[in-house]
């Protein structure tokens, strides 16, 4: 077996702290006095920060140069994929508690519920076809159906902004964290048009020369 | 006249000798705190939070047993006053008490003017001494879809409104919350128009459930539930019920409230708890009472249909939301 790096740690306990964060807050009370609530917006956000660092590792892999980061996007984003199961059966089960007459009730007619199931149901697909079995089977449709996490985080961010009270059209309410995690998401997808990424690339090979002629 | 009442209102919070004389007891609880922060800087950050949020006079603890109209148990007073909306505070309902904490009630005065024949200024020791405030268990229904059962200490604001006699041009009531953004850190947020306004149409200020409350659990009304003084009106949704009220005018129009200029598509100036006209966030058909895991059904007019269906008579609840 080989010796895990740093960073692949550091993913790893990254990713369970939030988790085992709220277990502790559960056990100690200190989940609010609406606990259902407090884990779906904890999981959900979890969700969608551990979806954004997966989507930023080809990127800032190209930018920065460091190849390890492509090798950690996978599980960053199968992580997203554990905390968005544990939003949506939160919801399902806690909150609704399975009451599938009042879940379809809702869910047709709250935008914020149809477009954040949308996001889990085009997730699934990513997360169950995640095994190298699945990489070799698909050839290259794999690369091509998980270019979806592009479309999906914004989903995501936009689910956030329509489950808060703010309006976004007229900047009021308390829109900042949703605004901020989507101007995230759709930088990473501009990230994706090569001339951008190239201009950045160009940068860093122009720096790393400055620094090695001075060095 | 209302320009001219509330710099009026300005001067006299700065006048230095009442609020050394109010003040003592605030030094006192002051004292209490921090001596309670030093003995606990040791222990987790979320530890001293919970030490530091505010217990204004030594809760009633017979209060935990009573049990609303229909029979629910009232919440608890721990949870009450560390799960509020305060948007004043901050957005996040478990981080409004901490904050509160350092937010003076005392003195606290209040203005009523406008179409009034007898425009007051009162303090709000003597609000209490004259309108008597009496017990009253509510439900508190949040648009959020969770709620609350209450025990308020309060008077029927129609006892105030009746004391300063409103002129036949007063239609409506406007309730405004105090502006302090240097206790009120979230009053800075420029995403909102501060300050904190509510309405009421004049029938339903004049209704017996309208209160003020001015105080909860048997002590004083916590500054993270609306101290100094806020409205309850527990057939609509808890945004209704604005907090920390130093203005109340009669008017003539329909008064802008908060939510309503924010978000007008979705917050109308009723706002009646109504399971039958959705929201497009939140379901309103059914909630989740604090304390509680199942969803329970959300009731007609927040379950005080009898007291004030009559209101809205011929009137569709779907169209004035």
């Amino acid at each position: 077996m080989k010796k895990p790096t740093l960073l692949q740690v550091a993913v790893h306990l990254g990713a369970w702290y939030p988790l085992a964060h709220i277990v502790y807050d559960y056990f100690t009370h200190n989940l609010t006095a609406n606990p259902i609530q407090a884990i779906e917006q904890r999981t959900g956000i979890n969700a969608l920060t551990l979806l954004l660092f997966s989507l930023a590792c080809t990127p800032l892999s190209s930018i920065l140069g460091w190849q390890e980061l492509t090798r950690r996007r996978k599980a960053l984003g199968n992580y997203g994929f554990m905390y968005a199961s544990i939003h949506l059966l939160t919801f399902v089960g806690l909150d609704y508690g399975f009451n599938l007459a009042s879940i379809l009730r809702d869910v047709g007619t709250k935008w914020y519920i149809i477009v954040g199931l949308v996001a889990f149901l085009l997730l699934l697909p990513l997360a169950l076809t995640s095994f190298k079995y699945w990489m070799k089977r698909l050839g290259k449709n794999w690369k091509r159906l998980h270019r979806l996490v592009y479309i999906i985080s914004p989903l995501v961010a936009l689910h956030f902004l329509l489950s808060v009270k703010g309006d976004l059209t007229r900047l009021q309410g308390n829109i900042v964290r949703p605004v901020l995690y989507g101007s995230i998401a759709l930088m990473l997808l501009a990230l994706r048009f090569s001339p951008l990424k190239l201009a950045l690339m160009g940068t860093r090979a122009r720096l790393q020369g400055l620094i090695g002629r001075y060095r | 006249m209302s320009e001219k009442m509330s710099s009026v209102a300005i001067r006299s919070s700065e006048i230095t000798p009442k609020q050394v004389y109010l003040s003592r007891r605030d030094f006192i609880k002051a004292a209490g705190v921090v001596a309670g922060s030093v003995a606990l800087a040791a222990c987790a950050p979320q530890a001293a939070q919970t030490a530091v949020q505010p217990l204004p006079t030594p809760q009633d603890t017979s209060i935990s047993t009573k049990k609303d109209e229909l029979g629910d148990p009232v919440n608890s007073f721990d949870d009450i006053t560390n799960y509020n909306n305060y948007y004043e505070f901050t957005e996040d309902k478990g981080g409004v008490a901490p904050l509160a904490a350092k937010f003076k009630t005392t003195p606290w005065d209040v203005e009523v003017y406008g179409l009034v024949n007898k425009p007051m200024k009162y303090a709000l020791e003597d609000l209490v001494k004259q309108f008597q405030p009496e017990d009253r268990i509510y439900r508190l229904r949040c648009v959020e879809a969770w709620s609350m059962v209450i025990p308020w200490t309060g008077f029927p604001l129609a006892k105030l409104l009746k004391e300063v006699e409103p002129t036949s041009a007063a239609k409506y009531v406007r309730f405004e919350t105090v502006t302090r953004p240097d206790e009120m850190p979230g009053q800075r947020n420029v995403l909102y128009p501060w300050p904190y306004q509510e309405g009421l149409r004049m029938d339903e200020a004049m209704n017996d459930l309208a209160i003020l409350a001015t105080g909860m659990y048997g002590g004083e009304l916590p500054a993270q539930n609306g101290g100094g003084m806020r409205l309850v009106v527990p057939w609509k949704y808890g945004f209704k019920s604005i907090k920390g009220v130093i203005k109340i005018e009669l008017v003539s129009e329909q008064p802008a409230t908060m939510w309503s200029t924010i978000n007008p598509g979705e917050y109308g100036f009723y706002s009646n708890v109504n399971p039958q006209v959705d929201h497009p966030r939140w379901s309103q058909a059914s909630e989740r009472r604090i304390g509680e895991l199942q969803r329970r059904d959300t009731l007609m007019f927040n379950g005080y249909a009898g007291q004030v269906a009559h209101l809205y008579d011929g009137m569709d609840l779907k169209v004035n939301y």
